[in-house]
């Protein structure tokens, strides 16, 4: 039987959901807003990739590779478009 | 009556009086031509329906060379309007509204087609496909676009043409200065061609990593196809950002959300930002699968391989990351500071290195080489020293202090058409008539082909060369007039003359087809070039499946070495046919973009039961998709062996 349990779907799903808990806690606990971000992005960049490993399966194929790379590259542009738009408007305005 | 008031043109002339008289009589004729010769079944059949790639790519070029007479027209009443100082022939609204649609037009209606025809016609030839990977995707795609492309033209007879640039900046876009209906028409129109590009970049991603044949590992594609890949990727993270923005801006104008308004909170220049964050990739886009087009005409007539491939690999993924990286560049003088612009200056002059690295490698491809000046390699030819006249003047505008000068002028206007025209529109004019005979099975003229070339140059040099000295001596760009005193007319006449040069040459293209069409050889054969890359192994006219047996591919060159190198690098050796799946026709996406259509016109003229009647009728076709029992259907192999038989086939 065992091997028909998909065990890493049932631990990726308590751990999203571990994820999502101490995301709220942000909202809860009294937290200074640079912690709060903080804690913020770090869970969703992990809930993001939890949930492309484990339940997009993402790695799972011949070409991981080429979807990893294609992820990497979404990041770094949202990254520079986000940091871009910020240094345009907010910090050097 | 007064529902129908707001269809009527706000500011009319005699011209575009004319204009809707010769296009409903164009209308009439050309349905009463299909109805008389009993054409509308074959239509159907044939072209409305089809899910096959070559197809789709064949009505994408008609697409964009219908276009590029519309956007050329365009072209030359602009020219015409500043010939001569203080010109009455158009005024300052309709000035304003035909600089608006030349510049949507060309760049997403035109160049954008005409790329994509490139991509749907070469990348499964390329890498040995039978389709792309999503066929009925590729058609919804195609009708997406086209009445995106529908749309935005009907502007110009119905409500207004958009007129605050193609650009489109708030808050001169908004509500407040652009009355009339002419920016929804932008913005809808937009999104809804905006859509089916961003599905072919998911669809033409998807084609290149996972249906190459057997033995084409990545570092074997060709140049065309690694160019079509970068263009497709950066495709797919460009266009969200226009989908976004565009949505944002007509919630701003039909439901008065306060996005880009300049009061309540709204940020008018986030609409720039958020413009150009697209916009900028969006030349990419545009310009590397020109790179690529001539990529594989320089070795194929220089007779030598592509030097340095490794190498323009890497700076077209270079190229990919960095042409996110300089969007500022577009609006230096906004207002930020001097540390944004120095690094946005940076960056955009950092871009020019991979470009750079490229234009060395087609030269390093022609040292020593065995040089054959046909048309496609004329183009080519005349392609290298202006466009890398267009990159300098490039660099000169990513000085953010140099381009406080230069900014808003006619210098900026002479560069980027300094780059497009020889970068993009001589690739793709190169391309068609490289891949001319794989279309139709004759080639076009060869004399008239090099003479269209040498004209359009003139006519470019004429047209856009004086606009630097123009620009450098203060003529705004936009303007619809200007005075004799400034001393701008002799210049500005000799540009107009630019433009009817460039015209001549663009009837020459046309009289070549119909020239080649009528009296050029059918007997040639399926590779009449002599190249070097997979598309040329197929049979002429390529069969519905593209290959009767997949290619197996064992080198770079992989038909090259072919032919020529010796019996193990035979691309079909030792292959059986089999059957071969396809997948069916289809109507339903031709159906649903009519609903598009509807609910797009319906939310340009704010009707909302129209809108709500259009968005049932889309959902109501995806609902029908999701339902369907669709399984393709196969040919069977004596099917082939007899179609093959038929064209005398590559398989002995």
């Amino acid at each position: 039987m065992a091997q028909f349990f998909p065990k890493g779907q049932v631990m990726g799903f308590i751990f999203s959901l571990v994820l999502t808990v101490v995301a709220m806690l942000v909202y809860f606990l009294d937290m200074s807003f640079g912690m709060g971000m903080a804690v913020l992005i770090i869970t969703a960049f992990l809930q993001a990739t939890l949930q492309l490993v484990v339940f997009m399966h993402a790695g799972e194929s011949e070409d991981k590779w080429a979807i990893y790379i294609n992820v990497l590259y979404g990041m770094v542009i949202a990254v520079m478009t986000v940091f871009g738009s910020l240094l345009i408007f907010n910090w050097d305005m | 009556m007064e529902f129908f008031e707001r269809f009527a043109i706000p500011h009319p002339s005699f011209l575009i009086y004319m204009a809707m008289i010769s296009i409903v009589l164009g209308a009439i004729v050309i349905v009463a031509g299909i109805t008389y010769f009993k054409k509308w079944g074959y239509l159907w059949r044939e072209w409305i329906t089809t899910v096959d790639h070559k197809k789709i790519g064949i009505m994408y070029l008609i697409v964009a060379l219908v276009m590029l007479f519309r956007g050329g027209v365009d072209a030359v009443m602009l020219r015409y309007q500043l010939a001569m100082p203080e010109n009455t022939f158009l005024d300052s609204q309709h000035y304003n509204e035909v600089f608006t649609t030349h510049g949507v037009v060309m760049i997403l209606f035109m160049a954008m087609p005409f790329i994509i025809f490139f991509f749907n016609f070469l990348v499964p030839l390329q890498i040995g496909a039978r389709d792309v990977a999503f066929p009925r995707l590729n058609s919804l795609s195609f009708w997406l676009f086209f009445m995106g492309m529908g749309l935005f033209n009907l502007s110009f007879i119905v409500g207004g043409s958009p007129d605050a640039g193609w650009t489109s900046y708030f808050p001169l876009a908004g509500n407040e200065f652009s009355t009339s209906v002419g920016t929804n028409y932008y913005m809808i129109s937009l999104q809804i061609a905006g859509l089916g590009t961003l599905m072919t970049g998911i669809n033409f991603m998807t084609t290149i990593f996972r249906m190459r044949a057997p033995g084409m590992t990545l570092m074997r594609m060709p140049m065309f196809t690694w160019s079509a890949l970068i263009a497709n990727v950066i495709i797919v993270f460009a266009f969200p950002v226009l989908t976004v923005a565009l949505a944002m801006g007509t919630l701003d104008r039909l439901a008065g959300t306060q996005f880009f308004t300049t009061d309540n909170g709204g940020m008018d220049m986030l609409w720039a930002n958020l413009f150009w964050v697209w916009g900028h990739p969006e030349v990419y886009i545009l310009i590397l699968p020109a790179f690529g087009l001539y990529s594989e005409i320089i070795p194929v007539f220089a007779r030598r391989n592509l030097y340095g491939y490794t190498s323009m690999v890497f700076s077209m993924i270079i190229i990919s990351v960095f042409s996110f990286g300089v969007w500022t560049h577009h609006f230096f003088t906004m207002g930020q500071g001097a540390l944004t612009n120095s690094v946005f200056s940076i960056t955009t002059m950092a871009i020019a290195i991979p470009t750079g690295v490229k234009i060395f490698n087609w030269l390093f491809t022609l040292y020593k080489g065995k040089i054959e000046m046909t048309t496609p390699m004329l183009y080519a030819m005349l392609f290298i020293p202006l466009f890398t006249l267009g990159g300098v003047t490039g660099v000169m505008l990513a000085m953010s202090a140099a381009d406080y000068q230069y900014h808003n002028s006619m210098f900026l206007v002479a560069h980027f058409h300094n780059v497009i025209i020889p970068g993009v529109v001589y690739a793709m004019l190169a391309g068609l008539t490289f891949y001319w005979p794989k279309l139709f099975g004759f080639m076009l003229n060869e004399k008239i082909g090099k003479a269209t070339a040498w004209v359009m140059s003139i006519g470019f040099v004429l047209a856009f060369i004086p606009m630097y000295i123009t620009g450098l001596d203060g003529q705004p760009r936009r303007g619809y007039t200007y005075s004799e005193v400034t001393g701008y007319s002799t210049l500005n006449m000799v540009a107009f003359i630019g433009s009817i040069i460039m015209t001549i040459s663009f009837l020459m293209l046309v009289y070549n087809i119909y020239y080649s069409f009528r009296y050029a050889s059918r007997d040639i054969s399926s590779d009449p070039w002599d190249a070097r890359s997979l598309e040329w192994a197929t049979n002429t006219p390529i069969p519905e499946y593209n290959f009767a047996v997949t290619p197996q591919i064992k080198s770079r060159e992989a038909f090259w070495d072919h032919k020529y190198g010796g019996k193990d690098m035979d691309l079909f050796a030792g292959q059986k046919i089999e059957r071969i799946h396809m997948p069916n026709k289809s109507g339903v996406p031709f159906i649903m973009n009519v609903f598009f259509f509807i609910l797009g016109f319906c939310l340009i003229f704010s009707i909302w039961i129209g809108a709500i009647i259009g968005l049932i009728g889309v959902l109501g076709c995806m609902l029908h998709r999701s339902f369907e029992d669709d399984h393709g259907f196969y040919f069977e192999v004596e099917e082939i062996e007899e179609i093959e038989r038929e064209k005398r086939g590559a398989i002995k």
